[in-house]
């Protein structure tokens, strides 16, 4: 229904992110680039993922997109274009129309991402009550029925109570609670369930997914885990440090990973079906092993394929045949079959 | 929520109990006599005895300690050297001005300081953060006596403006129900009386709450910092909610948690600095009688105010904590 509601055309991207860069950095020293050109799209009902290790900078992408990086410190260029808007240049009271109702978001850490002194029921029935225009008690009714649709058990009582009441799993769902409230167009989800327990994790990302179904809102899912990619998303993009090297369908990036990266953490998923005793192959190294891109591949020196030339410039982003790959060694067919689990 | 505030009143028996003895000790070990002061210059020998006889300071000191205790546990504080009037009856008649005086200079750093230390947190490092922050270091370190002196003389004696000594104007003849002149003014529809109180009030109020205000700016800034980086401000942000509401709701309830705590501990501060205060401004409360009754060595008066003081000290903190818990439902739980 809400591909009527929304007034883009189907081929139209609801979210285009162009060039995007985030630099971190205090006036006089040397700055970083947490996120460095990255361009996507996302059309309306569309699931994307943003996938990599932790400090590949898909937090600060969604932020950058949400308007919510602290102001000091920062420079921000680039482009973020919700349906023809540029979110990084229109002014605050535009912003914040469109924060909670039409774009909206699940952080990372339940624990810490609700107010303390605030109750719950107070926390989901403000957006409601901002966006929806209606009454406190219409609002607080809606809060009932929402944390219902997240599998909150007696919502009513939840809705009095505390957030140090709640389990992690609970306080997640409230969050995704929050964020579906308004029924937003483009629900951004930064790992919502990596603080979680493994069981409690499937139980969220199924409540997630059945409610961005419900919604038809479009999803731009972060995580680090390709597992959680399979069942929920329909295209990837890969990050390292910063940029995106990869990015292709969720299927042919499953079926055929190019880039050693994503063969790397293809490797490094627990499957059901592989052979007994088989060990999990984490990517040797850690992120912080890195190399700036102006010299060259970051990912060199963790790279099973590195070749002289990697570490002499930096591998451009290549699109062909609709997917794109930053590599001068990408894995080829048979490697690559072979890389993928 | 009872059981914990009569467990706090229990414990403060012994801890009166104990600074009951450090206060005896000490009123007696300040250099002078009571008779001596009493009397003045023409003392006699025969005079200082009689005194001494009569207040029983002649006694030994365990004896002297163990009747002022049992008088105290039957609320009997002893009376003035001095005056003769009870110790009781003279703090409760002054007692208002002083809550007057205190109330007045917590405003003045309560209404000034929150929104000062928030403006300053939510711009750190700009211009006004930095004055902020200065001016409010200044603050702290300047003593109460000076600033009171200096006010005194800018205001009054240069400009003219404000009064500089006592409560209220003798001449305007108010009619005085609570003590408390300003609220006297307002309940007798005396409008010119309560508006004298007030004016009389700006210079010790100012002088009083300088202090607290520039702790308060620097506690409120600091916790308003803090609570900035909080996750949850970020979700209320992601919400939409206007900067009004971010700010009341999610900034400033969480950031009001150890401001609370410090305008309690002020507040109990405020004695000490009121003893000043009231001396160079003249005021009658009960910081000027017991300045004075340090200089007569006015023994029953020291001894009784003091713990009087120590008292609602206890109480007020205890106030406050109690407010602590409403505010922040995890201490109402545990
Ligand atoms: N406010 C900030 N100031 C300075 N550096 C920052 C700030 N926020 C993030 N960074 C840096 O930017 C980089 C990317 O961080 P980001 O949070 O986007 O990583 P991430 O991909 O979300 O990782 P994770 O899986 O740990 O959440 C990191 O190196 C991080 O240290
Ligand atoms: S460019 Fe070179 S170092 Fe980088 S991923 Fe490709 S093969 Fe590895
Ligand atoms: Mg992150």
């Amino acid at each position: 229904m809400s591909r009527a509601r929304t007034a883009t055309r189907p081929d139209e991207p609801l979210l285009s992110v162009r060039d995007l860069s985030v630099r971190f950095g205090l006036r006089g020293q040397e700055s970083f680039a947490a996120v460095d050109e990255v361009s996507f799209d996302i059309n309306p009902g569309q699931h994307l993922a943003i996938v990599g290790e932790s400090g590949s900078g898909k937090s600060v992408t969604a932020l950058a997109v949400m308007g919510l990086l602290p102001s000091r410190g920062v420079q921000v260029s680039g482009e973020v274009l919700y349906r023809g808007t540029d979110l990084l240049t229109c002014d605050r009271r535009a912003m914040s129309r469109l924060r909670g109702s039409e774009i909206a978001m699940v952080f990372q850490d339940p624990m810490t991402s609700l107010n303390p002194v605030v109750t719950i029921g107070r926390q989901v029935a403000e957006v409601v009550q901002r966006h929806l225009k209606v009454s406190r008690s219409e609002a607080f009714e809606r809060g009932v029925d929402l944390l219902t649709r997240v599998g909150i058990p007696d919502a009513g009582r939840r809705m009095k109570e505390y957030p140090h009441q709640l389990s992690g799993g609970m306080r997640q769902r409230v969050l995704i609670a929050i964020g579906l409230a308004c029924e937003p167009k483009l629900l951004i989800a930064d790992e919502p369930t990596t603080a979680l327990d493994v069981t409690i994790q499937a139980q969220v990302l199924e409540v997630l997914k059945e409610l961005v179904a419900d919604t038809d809102a479009a999803l731009l899912m972060i995580t680090h885990d390709l597992g959680v990619v399979a069942g929920l998303c329909d295209d990837v993009r890969v990050m390292y440090s910063g940029r995106i090297v990869e990015s292709a369908d969720r299927d042919r990036l499953f079926a055929e990973p190019r880039h050693p990266y994503t063969g790397g953490l293809l490797r490094s998923i627990p499957r059901l079906d592989s052979p007994r005793g088989q060990r999990l192959t984490p990517i040797p190294g850690s992120p912080t092993q890195t190399i700036p891109w102006e010299q060259g591949c970051a990912f060199a020196p963790r790279c099973a394929h590195r070749a002289d030339q990697c570490t002499d410039s930096a591998p451009p982003l290549e699109q062909s045949e609709g997917r794109a790959l930053r590599c001068f060694h990408p894995l080829t067919g048979a490697a690559s079959q072979q890389e993928a689990p | 929520m009872l059981r914990f505030a009569l467990r706090r009143l229990a414990l403060l028996v012994p801890v009166l109990l104990g600074l009951s003895v450090l206060l005896f000790v000490w009123v007696r070990a300040l250099p002078g006599e009571p008779a001596r002061s009493l009397l003045g210059q023409r003392a006699t020998p025969e005079g200082i005895a009689r005194v001494n006889e009569v207040y029983g300071f002649n006694d030994p000191l365990l004896q002297q300690y163990g009747s002022y205790v049992w008088a105290l546990l039957r609320g009997d504080f002893g009376s003035s050297i001095k005056t003769g009037q009870p110790v009781l009856e003279s703090f409760i008649e002054k007692f208002p001005g002083t809550v007057e005086l205190g109330v007045a200079a917590l405003l003045f750093a309560v209404v000034l300081g929150i929104p000062l230390g928030y403006y300053a947190a939510r711009h750190q490092g700009r211009l006004l953060d930095t004055t902020i922050v200065s001016g409010s270091l200044i603050g702290v370190v300047t003593p109460v006596f000076f600033l009171a002196i200096l006010l005194k003389l800018v205001f009054a004696n240069w400009l003219d403006l404000l009064p500089t000594s006592q409560r209220q104007d003798p001449r305007i003849d108010a009619t005085h129900i609570t003590n408390f002149y300003v609220l006297d003014g307002l309940l007798t529809r005396e409008w010119d009386a309560a508006l004298d109180a007030l004016t009389h009030l700006v210079l010790p109020a100012v002088a009083l709450g300088t202090i607290p205000l520039a702790i308060i700016v620097r506690i409120t800034r600091a916790a308003v910092a803090d609570v900035l980086n909080e996750d949850y401000v970020r979700t209320a942000e992601s919400k939409g909610l206007s900067r009004m509401l971010v700010s009341r709701r999610h900034i400033l309830r969480n950031a009001m948690l150890p401001v609370m705590t410090t305008i309690g501990l002020q507040a109990g501060l405020l004695f000490s600095g009121a003893v000043l205060t009231e001396s160079v401004f003249a005021w009658n409360g009960i910081g000027r009688f017991l300045f004075d009754s340090i200089g007569q060595r006015d023994y029953p008066v020291l001894q009784g105010y003091i713990l009087l003081i120590a008292i609602i000290y206890a109480l007020i903190n205890l106030t406050v904590d109690m407010a602590y818990g409403v505010v922040d439902p995890r201490v109402r739980v545990s």
